[in-house]
C-alpha cells in the first residue's frame, strides 16, 4: 500500500485486517516485523519553511535529502546530524523524514545539541484505529497538554503512522575544527572526552575510533572555533585539523562490509570502557563522549547476557536471535504495553518489534 | 473557574483517611488542622483558592509510595505540589484532595562531573541545583524566573523554560531520568545517566504532564560547564515591528545568543519607574545576551551590532563592565515586581512563531483597547514565548472576569497565528477550558488515554489540563 494523503492512511488503518509493516524509505528500520507493507513515501512535501523562525514543517514521507538541500540553501541544517544507516544495514533507498523521527536517529552532535526528539516541535499521526491525532505545534516552547511528540519520536512505528512533522532547525555554523588525539586506550579516551565535554569550549562531537584516534569537534564563528580548538589543545594536546571523520563516525563506517552482528549501546560514559571489555566485541566505535558505543560482535552473541546489569540499554541493530530492543523492567514494560493497547488496540502496527 | 464538586464520601471519611496517613508517615508529616491547611489553598495563581482535605510532607520515595497507596485504596484525589509557584493553578487542590508536597525532599543524591549529571530529590529548588555544582564550574541550564523558589518537581511537571532556553533548551531537554511513583504506589525508574530511551520515551511524556501521571521524587539532570563569560547588549527601537524583524535577522545570521528578551513601551515605562535602570524611553527594547571568552563575546556582539544597525536602532548599548551588565538586566528582571506595584496583573505565556511577532503585538494592542485594560509585553523573543501582562484591579467588581476574557482572546490570537496557549507555565486550571481552541476532541482524547494508562482511576491532579466536560466521564466521584 502506498497512500498519498493522511486521509488515505487513516482509511488504510481503519480497514486493515492484519498486521502492517510501516516503511518510509526502508533505510533504517530495525528488526523484522511481518505483515502488509504500508509505505509513507507518497505523503511528501514541505508544508512550511520559516527560516527566520527556525522552523520546518514537512510531510512524513518527504525525502531527507530534499530537506537537507532546502535547509542548506538558507544556510541552515538539522542539528541532530542524522546518521545514514544504509551501509551498516546493507540497505538501498532514500531515507524519509518519518523514518528519521520514528527511530529518533541522532548523530555525533547529539552529545551537545540534543537528539531528533529534542528538535521535534509537533507531529500529526494516525494511530492504529485510523484516528488522526495532532500534538505539539510549530513553536519552540509548548507545554500545552501532554507531550505525545516525545512518545512518537523513537516509537519505531508502534504507536502510529507519522504523517506530518514539525522541526526546529538551526543555522549551520560558519566554521569548524577537530582536535585529534592519538594513541589513547579506551579508558584514556573516555577520560579525555569527559574533560573536553566538561570544559566551557562547547564541544559538538566527541568520538573515539580505536586504532584511528580520538576526535573532538568545535563549531561556530571562525574566531570562536580558532579560540576553542586552541584551548582544547592546550588542555589535551593533539593536533588541530580543519575537519574530522564525522560522517564516517555518524554512519558507523568502520562496520560497513564487515561480518557479524551490530549492537548499539547507550550507557553512562565512564562505564563504557568496562562494558566493552565485558562484551568481548570484535570492534567498537565510541561516540557521544562514550555515552554511545557501537559494537560489532560474533554472529549470534547475546551481548546483554555478557554485560549483565548496567545503567543504559543495548539495541540489536543488525542480527537476529535476540530481541531488538532492550527488555524493560516489568512496571515499565506494563506502561509501554498499556500505551500501545490504547493507540493500537488491535496490535497491527509493526507488531512484535518493540516489547 | 469551575472545579468539580468534592466527593462527599471522601469528605465524610476525613478522620479515617488522616489516621491512615499518620500510620505510614512520621507525626510531623501529616497536616490536617484547618488553619495549617490554609497555606495549601492556592499556588501563585492566587485568584482561586480552596483548602485541601489534608497535606502530607514525606521525606523519601518510600513514604511517597506509602501515601499514594493509602489514597489509592481510599479513592482520594492527590494533588502533587513542589514549591507552589505555579502560575496556572497546577497545585491548587479541591476540598476532597490530599496535597502531596515534596518540599522536604531537597537532598542531593549524586554529583558526577565526568558524566555531567546530578541526581536530586525533586523538592530541591532550581537554583539550589546549580548551587550544588557551581563551585566546580557547572550549572543546571533551565532558569525559570522563579528559580530561587520553584522546585525541580514543579519544573518537571510543567516542563519549565526560562530566559536562556534559546540556547540550552527547556526542562525536557535537560532531564535524563526520574524516579516516578504511580498512583497505586508502584515505583518506576525511567531513564538515568545515559542518553535516550531504549524503548518508548516514557520520560518524555512524564515531563510536562502536570503531576497527572505520577509523582516524581528523584531526578537525574544534565549539568553543563559554565561559560567563560556572558555579556548583554541593549538595543532600542522606535517600533516593535522593527525590533521583531531584528530578532529574526539575528537568529537567521547563525549567531545563537543565549537570550533575546523583548520589552514594549508600557513595560519599559513601568520598569524604569520601579528599578531606574536607565532604559531609553522608546517603543521597544531588546536585551541580547551572548556567552564565551572575551574574544568570542566581542566577535558575536560585532555581528549582532552589524545586524541591528541595518534596522536603525535608537540606541545600541553594550555593557562595558559587570556593573553595566547588571543594569541592563535590572529592569527586565524587575518587570514583574514593577507591574505588581502598579496594579494586579495576569501573566500569559502563549508562544508564537517569531515571524508573527509584529502582527500579534498589533493584535494585542487592539484587544487591549477593546477591553479597556492595559497590557504590557515582556517576553523571550528568541523563541516566541510571549508574556503579555494584563493589568487589572482585583478590587473592582468585574475586572478579573474582564481580564480573563481578554487573556482568552490574546491566547486565541496566539493559536490562530500558529502558536500555542502556553509555552512554559502549563495549563493547570487557568487554560484548561481553552484547550479546545488548540486541540480537536480526538487530540485531547489521545492525551487523556495516556493518563488512563498511568492513573486509570484518575485520582492524580484530576481536574487539571483537560476541560472538565471532556474529562468528566473519567474522573472519580
Amino acid at each position: 500500500m502506498r497512500p498519498e494523503t493522511e486521509d488515505e492512511i487513516a482509511a488504510a488503518l481503519r480497514d486493515a485486517t492484519g498486521p502492517l509493516v510501516l516503511r518510509g524509505g526502508g533505510t533504517r528500520a530495525l528488526g523484522a516485523a511481518s505483515g502488509t507493507v504500508l509505505e509513507t513515501g507518497g505523503l511528501s512535501g514541505v508544508t512550511l519553511y520559516d527560516p527566520g523562525a527556525l522552523t520546518l514543517v514537512a510531510r512524513a514521507g518527504t525525502r531527507l535529502a530534499e530537506l537537507e538541500a532546502l535547509l542548506a540553501s538558507e544556510g541552515q541544517r538539522l542539528a541532530f546530524e542524522v546518521p545514514d544507516l544504509r551501509g551498516v544495514l546493507g540497505r538501498q533507498g532514500d531515507s524519509t523524514l518519518g523514518g528519521v523521527i520514528a527511530t529518533n536517529a541522532s548523530g555525533p552532535r547529539r552529545v551537545q545539541a540534543g537528539a531528533a526528539r529534542d528538535f521535534l516541535l509537533g507531529v500529526r499521526f494516525v494511530d492504529g484505529t485510523g484516528r488522526i491525532v495532532k500534538n505539539g505545534g510549530r513553536v519552540m516552547k509548548n507545554v500545552t497538554g501532554y507531550d505525545l511528540v516525545k512518545l512518537l519520536a523513537g516509537s519505531h512505528g508502534t504507536l502510529g503512522v507519522l504523517t506530518e512533522v514539525s522541526l526546529k532547525v538551526l543555522p549551520a555554523p560558519a566554521a569548524q575544527a577537530t582536535l585529534v588525539l592519538e594513541g589513547l586506550d579506551d579508558a584514556q579516551a573516555v577520560a579525555a572526552m569527559a574533560q573536553a565535554l566538561g570544559s566551557p569550549f562547547d564541544v559538538t562531537g566527541a568520538a573515539h575510533w580505536p586504532g584511528r584516534g580520538t576526535f573532538l569537534r568545535v563549531e561556530g564563528l571562525a574566531a570562536q572555533v580558532a579560540y576553542r580548538a586552541g584551548r582544547l589543545q592546550a588542555l589535551l594536546g593533539g593536533q588541530i585539523a580543519p575537519d574530522g571523520p564525522w560522517a564516517e563516525i555518524r554512519d558507523v563506517a568502520p562496520f560497513h562490509d564487515q561480518p557479524g552482528d551490530v549492537w548499539r549501546l547507550s550507557a553512562k560514559p565512564s562505564d563504557a570502557p568496562g562494558l566493552v571489555v565485558r562484551a568481548g566485541a570484535e570492534a567498537v566505535l565510541y561516540d557521544w563522549g562514550g555515552g554511545l558505543v557501537w559494537l560489532r560482535m560474533a554472529q549470534g552473541t547475546d551481548l546483554r547476557a555478557r554485560l549483565g546489569r548496567f545503567q543504559g540499554h543495548a539495541t540489536l541493530v543488525r542480527g537476529t536471535g535476540w530481541p531488538v530492543f532492550h527488555p524493560e523492567p516489568a512496571p515499565v514494560a506494563a506502561l509501554t504495553a498499556g500505551l500501545r493497547a490504547q493507540f493500537d488496540p488491535r496490535g497491527i502496527l509493526n507488531h512484535g518489534l518493540m516489547g | 473557574m469551575d472545579m468539580p464538586a468534592p466527593n462527599a464520601v471522601v469528605l465524610a471519611r476525613k478522620d479515617r483517611i488522616v489516621e491512615r496517613l499518620r500510620a505510614v508517615l512520621p507525626a510531623d508529616a501529616v497536616i490536617s488542622a484547618e488553619a495549617e491547611l490554609r497555606v495549601y489553598e492556592c499556588d501563585a495563581l492566587t485568584a482561586y483558592r480552596c483548602a485541601p482535605l489534608a497535606a502530607v510532607l514525606p521525606r523519601t520515595t518510600a513514604e511517597v509510595a506509602a501515601v499514594l497507596k493509602v489514597c489509592h485504596a481510599e479513592g482520594v484525589p492527590v494533588v502533587p505540589r513542589g514549591s507552589g509557584t505555579s502560575l496556572a493553578g497546577g497545585a491548587m487542590p479541591t476540598a476532597d484532595a490530599v496535597i502531596l508536597g515534596v518540599a522536604r525532599m531537597t537532598g542531593v543524591l549524586e554529583v558526577d562531573y565526568p558524566n555531567r549529571f546530578i541526581r536530586v530529590q525533586t523538592g530541591r529548588t532550581n537554583l539550589a541545583v546549580t548551587g550544588a555544582v557551581e563551585a566546580d564550574g557547572f550549572f543546571y541550564a533551565p532558569d525559570p524566573s522563579s528559580q530561587l523558589a520553584c522546585a525541580i518537581a514543579g519544573n518537571i511537571a510543567m516542563n519549565s523554560g526560562g530566559a536562556h532556553c534559546l540556547k540550552y533548551g527547556v526542562t525536557t531537554n535537560n532531564l535524563l531520568g526520574v524516579t516516578l511513583v504511580q498512583m497505586d504506589g508502584t515505583v518506576v525508574e525511567l531513564g538515568g545517566p545515559f542518553m535516550d530511551a531504549g524503548g518508548i520515551d516514557l520520560l518524555g511524556v512524564i515531563c510536562g504532564s502536570e503531576g497527572q501521571l505520577g509523582v516524581v521524587t528523584e531526578a537525574t539532570l544534565r549539568i553543563l560547564p559554565k561559560p567563560e563569560g556572558a555579556r548583554p547588549v541593549l538595543i532600542a527601537f522606535d517600533s516593535s515591528e522593527v525590533a521583531g524583524a531584528c530578532v529574526s535577522d539575528i537568529i537567521k545570521a547563525g549567531v545563537l545568543p543565549v537570550a533575546i528578551e523583548f520589552m514594549d513601551r508600557p513595560c519599559i515605562e513601568a520598569c524604569e519607574a520601579f528599578a531606574k535602570a536607565g532604559y531609553p524611553m522608546t517603543e521597544a527594547l531588546l536585551i541580547v545576551e551572548v556567552e564565551g571568552s572575551e574574544a568570542e563575546i566581542a566577535a558575536q556582539l560585532e555581528l549582532i551590532g552589524e545586524i541591528a544597525r541595518r534596522h536603525a536602532p535608537v540606541e545600541f548599548r553594550e555593557a562595558r563592565s559587570e556593573d553595566e551588565a547588571k543594569r541592563i538586566w535590572l529592569g527586565r528582571k524587575s518587570a514583574f515586581g514593577a507591574m505588581g506595584q502598579i496594579n494586579d496583573y495576569m501573566c500569559l505565556d502563549g508562544t508564537i512563531p517569531v515571524s508573527e511577532l509584529p502582527r500579534v503585538l498589533r493584535g494585542i494592542g487592539t484587544l487591549s483597547r477593546e477591553f479597556g485594560l492595559d497590557v504590557a509585553n515582556v517576553f523571550h523573543a528568541g523563541d516566541g514565548n510571549m508574556h503579555p501582562l494584563i493589568l487589572f484591579n482585583a478590587n473592582t467588581p468585574g475586572d478579573l472576569e474582564r481580564c480573563e476574557a481578554l487573556g482568552a482572546e490574546i491566547l486565541k490570537l496566539c493559536v490562530e497565528v500558529g502558536g500555542c496557549l502556553t509555552g512554559e507555565h502549563g495549563v493547570g486550571i487557568e487554560k484548561r477550558d481553552l484547550m479546545g481552541v488548540q486541540y480537536a476532541p480526538d487530540d485531547l482524547e489521545a492525551q487523556m488515554q495516556v493518563k488512563d494508562v498511568f492513573d486509570p482511576g484518575w485520582l492524580l491532579n484530576p481536574a487539571k489540563v483537560f476541560p472538565l466536560a471532556a474529562s468528566a466521564g473519567r474522573r472519580a466521584g
